[in-house]
């Protein structure tokens, strides 16, 4: 890999969405590269067993918007149950939405034909949690990685094939002398390595991580996450990171979604986010997070988020987070409260913010 | 010989497992203890053995293909490893009590959170069915689960996980142990809820005055909860000392290197993280000398050959590392 991934499309330079009106798009610092549009995606509840009645509907994702540019890192946080992975399989189209749109590179994934949409999907990569479900076992390394090549028709021959694969390999910082091997022979670390150089094989403009370093210790964490970084750095590629690990969401970060629910709650620039939260929910989060520091930890003061995520199947009417929230007022329970620009670049869905 | 307080003495501990590959030391002769009243953690990456000496404690090593190969379990004076099977029965759950990371696994699916709290009681305790009814109520409202009376008939699928984790809190309060052993107790769940089930449990703890042995590779964690911390690696513990002592004054590279590894909400963002490199040890063919050193940035040529001991750095605070006097410069502390 000698040269950056894939060269701008002129088609999509187009003036594209308006940024004033999204969210966290406030600059014009790079180009948005992705952008999903009050997304939603409703599953049904059914009940009985021969005749399956629709008895209600969990909004896993409710009204999401938020966009990605060009060469920055979108941190996607939030607890189980928030709908960042169902975002993600709407975003890749492995669920269709049941509202809202997915536009990469300035056109809605849903509507493009099964062509161009193939020609898209090589762009969009994903990397996975778990290095172990997602490599298939009867496979070598060297096959793993160079498949996609084979499929796409990217390569003349086998030949080439292997070559190229051994080449992604080093760039990913393993021994080309892998490529003979299975994934059961490998270490988790070595494993996720293997899921990046797939992933880079077909020169991508944006990567979804999803979650691709919470199957793995912690001193392995930080190889494969500088591993993320650097590449980034030399192949000027576009992350959206889903990730639950607040810790590491800031690491990575330029800009951070905060979701809650199925709705997003706050999204701003990492620093804004971090050292100044405006949603009671984001603080909270950041507040239950212990430090590895046990002075800091004795006089640290440990305000507990009462109760649970209340069930996407009954969300509580108004703000989704009011149940729990420390500074809920009456108002909260009547209106769902917009996702607001509350300081330039910086969002947040909460009338108390 | 028994000094004041002491309620578990673990001494040179060692749990193999015979694998079609070999023999894997899981725990390589692994000696700490834990006072009456405290809260000590085993810190470290999958694979150092941390639940596997838990587990030993509690003499639930499945054999074949594990055994306990040699070493002493004290609990207050007693060897664990002595006892027989129904001795063994009676200290698991009423005097030592275990909860587990994946608390939907181990609790039984088909009977009612109520039965499965009555049951301990009524063995361990020799309740009547009633009484056992009134506690389980009592045990429900002290794990903050509201509404007992009709919780108590639902099913473990019908709570949520924290629900799940607060019922076997309560199921591992119910015959008022001494000691607790929490493996891995909130890996599980998401942060705020983490942060929920642990200030539970240190609340618990310090009010009924229990002891607890907690598990768990997150170092926030420990550095919130631990009164004395011990790092594993590799079958072994390599540091231990107060929690203060390990987090402001590692004296071992891993120790060291697993705090400088994780990224800090505390700390101003580093442009890169600095990991341990290399991989852990293949615990069949652990490395002749400390096996640490092949991925050590500090290592000497005696340290390939040589097998460190944990041996003192000052007072209580140990270190199996050949040159850990080496490590207290300021320049190696992991707060700039």
């Amino acid at each position: 890999m000698t040269e950056a991934p894939v060269s701008p499309d002129p088609r999509a330079q187009a003036p594209g969405p308006s940024e004033g009106s999204i969210p966290g798009a406030g600059g014009s610092r790079n180009r948005i590269i992705l952008e999903v549009r009050n997304l939603k995606k409703y599953f049904p509840v059914t009940s009985g067993v021969l005749t399956q009645r629709i008895v209600g509907v969990i909004k896993a994702v409710d009204d999401v918007s938020f966009s990605v540019r060009e060469g920055e890192t979108l941190g996607l946080v939030g607890e189980s149950g928030c709908g960042k992975t169902t975002t993600v399989r709407c975003i890749l189209q492995l669920e269709r939405p049941s509202g809202g749109e997915v536009l990469f590179e300035g056109k809605d994934l849903a509507r493009v034909d099964e062509a161009e949409l193939r020609a898209l999907r090589r762009r969009i990569q994903v990397i996975f949690q778990d290095p172990y479900g997602s490599l298939n076992p009867r496979m070598t390394v060297g096959q793993i990685v160079g498949e996609p090549l084979t499929v796409h028709g990217l390569v003349a021959s086998r030949g080439a094939g292997f070559a190229r694969a051994a080449e992604l390999l080093s760039v990913v910082g393993l021994s080309g002398n892998l490529a003979d091997r299975y994934p059961h022979e490998l270490s988790g670390g070595q494993r996720q390595r293997v899921g990046i150089a797939r992933a880079l094989a077909l020169e991508p403009r944006l990567i979804v991580c999803d979650e691709p370093v919470s199957a793995l210790d912690v001193s392995i964490q930080a190889q494969i996450i500088n591993l993320l970084q650097g590449l980034q750095e030399e192949f000027g590629l576009t992350y959206l990171f889903v990730a639950h690990d607040l810790s590491v969401v800031r690491h990575i970060s330029d800009r951070v979604v905060v979701m809650y629910l199925g709705k997003v709650m706050e999204i701003a620039d990492r620093q804004a986010l971090y050292e100044d939260p405006l949603h009671p929910y984001t603080k909270a989060l950041l507040a239950a997070v212990p430090i590895p520091d046990p002075t800091l930890e004795a006089t640290r003061e440990h305000t507990v988020l009462r109760g649970e995520p209340p069930s996407p199947a009954d969300p509580p009417a108004g703000c989704v987070f009011h149940p729990r929230c420390p500074i809920a007022i009456a108002e909260c329970s009547q209106g769902v409260p917009p996702l607001r620009e509350v300081r330039p670049g910086h969002w947040a869905a909460c009338i108390r913010a | 010989m028994n000094p004041v307080g002491r309620l578990l003495e673990v001494c040179n501990l060692r749990t193999h497992f015979a694998t079609s590959e070999g023999v894997v030391r899981a725990v390589d002769g692994v000696s700490y203890d834990i006072r009456e009243g405290e809260t000590v953690a085993l810190v470290g990456e999958s694979g150092c053995g941390k639940s596997v000496s838990a587990l030993s404690i509690m003499r639930l090593i499945p054999n074949p293909p594990g055994r306990i190969v040699g070493g002493r379990i004290l609990f207050e004076d007693r060897d664990l490893l002595t006892l027989d099977a129904e001795q063994m029965r009676r200290v698991r759950g009423k005097e030592i009590a275990m909860v587990f990371q994946e608390p939907m696994t181990s609790l039984n699916p088909v009977l009612t959170i109520g039965r499965q709290l009555t049951e301990t009681l009524e063995i361990h305790l020799n309740m009547r069915k009633t009484d056992a009814e009134r506690r389980a109520a009592e045990l429900l409202g002290l794990v903050g689960i509201p509404d007992a009376e009709r919780r108590l008939s639902q099913y473990p699928h019908q709570f949520s996980g924290g629900m799940r984790q607060r019922m076997m809190i309560a199921m591992a309060l119910s015959c008022g142990p001494k000691l607790i052993l929490a493996d891995e107790p909130t890996t599980a769940l998401d942060v705020t809820i983490q942060a929920q089930i642990l200030e539970l449990l240190k609340d618990l703890t310090k009010r009924l005055g229990v002891a607890m042995l907690i598990i768990t590779h997150n170092l926030g964690v420990v550095a919130r909860y631990a009164d004395r911390v011990n790092v594993m690696y590799a079958g072994k513990v390599i540091e231990r000392g107060t929690a203060r002592q390990i987090y402001h004054d590692p004296r071992h590279p891993y120790t060291l290197g697993l705090l400088r590894s994780v990224p800090r909400l505390d700390l101003p963002r580093k442009a890169k993280l600095d990991p341990i490199e290399g991989q852990p040890p293949d615990l069949v063919r652990l490395p002749p000398g400390c096996s640490f050193a092949p991925r050590c940035k500090f290592a000497i040529p005696r340290c390939a050959h040589d097998v460190p001991p944990l041996m003192p750095v000052t007072g209580d605070h140990l270190s199996a590392c050949w040159v850990a006097e080496n490590l207290a410069s300021p320049a190696t502390s992991p707060v700039p």
